[in-house]
């Protein structure tokens, strides 16, 4: 027994403690008396403004998008085995711009709450084409084409949305701050509307656990010990595409999140997939919490967005790790 | 990756190991022959095509010069020093894009390895970004911002990675890192200055040749030129490190120091093209896949990469100029080309032999 704290019950300890932050901090102060008394439905009418209206549902959304990337990032390399790959590899990402740049340069949408049913379809109806196009017919092999398609396909997106975009200087602006991936003015409303996703994302991507360590030592192994491998993907598939597809509706793509955390969980719970998974999860929400905090507070009197502050924070700690002698590959 | 090498036999692997290949044969000949043809005819067009009319004699006559018939100066003037240095741009930027990509991805032996990912186009973005801010929007500050940001990244990358020797794992994860970190400052960059040179700043960093003339040209073509010239050097090398780590020490490559070149002479291709025609995306990545799976090789052929690099980049460039209604960078039109043609082959490719 040595009296070293654990990273994973330090990392427990971490949510509580980002939770009470992302009501208590931002940039319309607000003393912690007056929070607690906005909590229980007293307090002025201004401390109930800003703590149940804005920090709240901001908090709700922050947990859901860190939650949702987190998994699915962790999902998405046991699968493709790949570190490169984060969960808009199968064109959610690009999917869910392109259709925002479409709903705001064509279709006159300017609200980020009504971004989201763009989102959600643009982000589905991509991902559906790039595993339409790429899956593998013997699942014995690995699914590097599944990746190349992804890639390519997200490609053609990003293109047609940069083309779009760069062509209308209204929706220029706009996309600039989709594409930064940020939590300011997400209400219980745009959470709600990708609730059903993330369940269903959550459920086969818990579905699929038990079978990924079986993968990770071969896909052949995996057949040979009883893993019925269409399944597996299936479930992999369908829970990384929803789950992304959730996030990037909230939030916008926040790709850092997703790429980085399942490799520092991975250094420090070591290669059982299922550990991985579930401490991706946490680790996710204590990122984007801590990430939309700073940036309310980082550049008063503005707001940096959590997408930039989550590789401004994460970049580093990845660097720093990835020099240590423990970090290995997948 | 190495256990999905193993996975499959060499005869029957569709993706997955990638293993550079460097005898030309017979199948990647053609290849080349092909896209070389395809290259001239692109460029003859790319050479006629504008504004100005011209006559297919006007264009000969002006390149070739006296003693064949004399050309009004002023067709001299646009098919020599305005259209021919952007046909030479697309060609040369296009062959050491793919080149920087075919050994990124051999080195690595990852498919979605390329200079881009890697986060050099994000840093010479933020040179660039930074001159713009800094020193306003004067084009020799531009490219020497994007010259510098690049190769400081590449430096900063380089050095991150290096602990006892460089481990291609690490040194793909602080890639990631940094390009992610440069990324979001090119974000934050962007949302803070005025829209209008945001707009500015974001169809360079798209990737363009509208300023490719004669004065930035001819330069850093004659450098990527030279450059490409060392590549067969370095192809021995390649095909040993493809073999894994273990092996290639084993077979007595010094490996640190080879990999450390060969990314060298990589970075070295991309900083130059960058500087000229900004971060053009995709080229790097996707015309060494493109070309592997036209010559049907194990590896990644080099040759055939080049000249894919060259057609891809020169035929979105005469897309993006004269299809387009738009004013697009040509980088836009490289990815949605380039995408669908890869998106193509890997779909034939699945339907053939998977």
């Amino acid at each position: 027994m040595t009296l070293r704290p654990s990273p994973v019950a330090l990392l427990v300890l971490a949510v509580p403690a980002a939770l009470a932050l992302s009501v208590l901090v931002g940039s319309n102060p607000v003393p912690p008396g007056d929070v607690w008394a906005a909590l229980t439905g007293g307090g002025d009418a201004t401390a109930r403004f800003v703590v149940a209206d804005q920090r709240l549902p901001r908090t709700v959304a922050g947990v859901v998008v860190g939650l949702a990337l987190g998994v699915s990032g962790a999902l998405m390399q046991a699968y493709t085995r790949n570190p490169f790959a984060d969960p808009g590899l199968f064109g959610v990402s690009a999917g869910a711009s392109f259709a925002v740049a479409v709903a705001v340069a064509y279709a006159g949408v300017t609200a980020p709450a009504a971004y989201v049913w763009w989102a959600v379809g643009g982000a589905l109806l991509a991902s559906l084409v790039v595993v339409a196009l790429g899956r593998p017919t013997d699942p014995r092999v690995p699914p590097t084409r599944l990746v190349l398609t992804g890639v390519a396909v997200g490609a053609v997106l990003a293109g047609l949305t940069t083309g779009i975009s760069l062509s209308d200087p209204d929706a220029f602006e706009r996309m600039l701050t989709w594409h930064a991936g940020s939590l300011i003015d997400r209400g219980y409303a745009v959470t709600l509307a990708v609730a059903p996703l993330l369940v269903l994302g959550a459920l086969a991507a818990a579905a699929t656990a038990p079978s990924l360590n079986a993968i990770a030592l071969g896909r052949d192994v995996a057949q040979a010990q009883g893993v019925d491998l269409r399944r597996s993907d299936l479930l992999a598939l369908a829970a990384i595409t929803l789950l992304a597809a959730g996030a990037a509706a909230v939030a916008g793509p926040v790709a850092f999140v997703g790429l980085v955390v399942p490799h520092v969980v991975r250094w420090c719970v070591g290669v059982d997939q299922r550990r991985i998974l579930g401490v991706s999860a946490v680790a996710g929400v204590v990122l984007v919490l801590v990430a939309d905090v700073v940036g309310r507070v980082a550049v008063l009197p503005g707001e940096m967005p959590a997408g930039i502050v989550t590789a401004f924070i994460g970049a580093p700690v990845l660097v720093l790790l990835a020099r240590r002698s423990r970090a290995t590959g997948l | 990756m190495r256990a999905a090498e193993r996975e499959a036999p060499r005869g029957a692997l569709v993706v997955g190991g990638e293993r550079a290949h460097v005898g030309l044969d017979r199948r990647e000949l053609a290849v080349c022959g092909v896209l070389g043809v395809a290259a001239l005819v692109l460029g003859f067009v790319g050479l006629w095509a504008g504004d100005f009319p011209l006559t297919a004699g006007e264009v000969v006559g002006a390149l070739l010069g006296p003693p064949f018939p004399v050309v009004e100066p002023i067709v001299y003037t646009v098919v020599v020093e305005w259209h021919l240095p952007r046909v030479v741009a697309a060609l040369v930027f296009g062959a050491a894009l793919a080149a920087s990509g075919a050994i990124f991805q051999t080195v690595t032996r990852n498919p979605l390895a390329s200079p881009d990912v890697m986060g050099l186009a994000n840093g010479s973005f933020t040179g660039m970004l930074l001159a713009l801010v800094v020193l306003g929007g004067s084009w020799a500050g531009v490219m020497t911002g994007a010259l510098v940001g690049g190769l400081l990244t590449a430096g900063a990358i380089y050095l991150l990675a290096l602990r006892d020797g460089l481990r291609d794992f690490r040194f793909i994860v602080v890639g990631i890192g940094v390009s992610a970190f440069l990324a979001a400052a090119n974000s934050w960059i962007l949302l803070r200055i005025d829209v209008e040179t945001a707009l500015f700043a974001s169809a360079w960093g798209a990737g363009t040749l509208n300023n490719a003339t004669a004065g930035a040209v001819w330069p850093a073509a004659a450098f990527l030129l030279g450059t490409l010239a060392l590549l067969p050097f370095g192809l021995a090398t390649l095909r040993q490190v493809e073999l894994g780590d273990d092996l290639a020490r084993a077979t007595g490559v010094a490996l640190d120091r080879h990999r450390a070149l060969l990314l060298l002479l990589a970075v070295a291709l991309v900083s130059a093209v960058t500087t000229v025609a900004g971060p053009v995306a995709f080229v790097a990545l996707a015309a060494p896949q493109i070309a592997r799976r036209l010559a049907g090789s194990p590896g990644i052929p080099m040759g055939a990469s080049l000249a894919t690099g060259a057609v891809l980049l020169l035929s979105a460039d005469l897309v993006a100029q004269h299809v387009v209604p738009l004013t697009v960078p040509v980088g836009v039109v490289t990815v949605v080309i380039g995408g669908v043609y890869l998106t193509w082959l890997l779909r034939r490719e699945m339907r053939t032999r998977g």
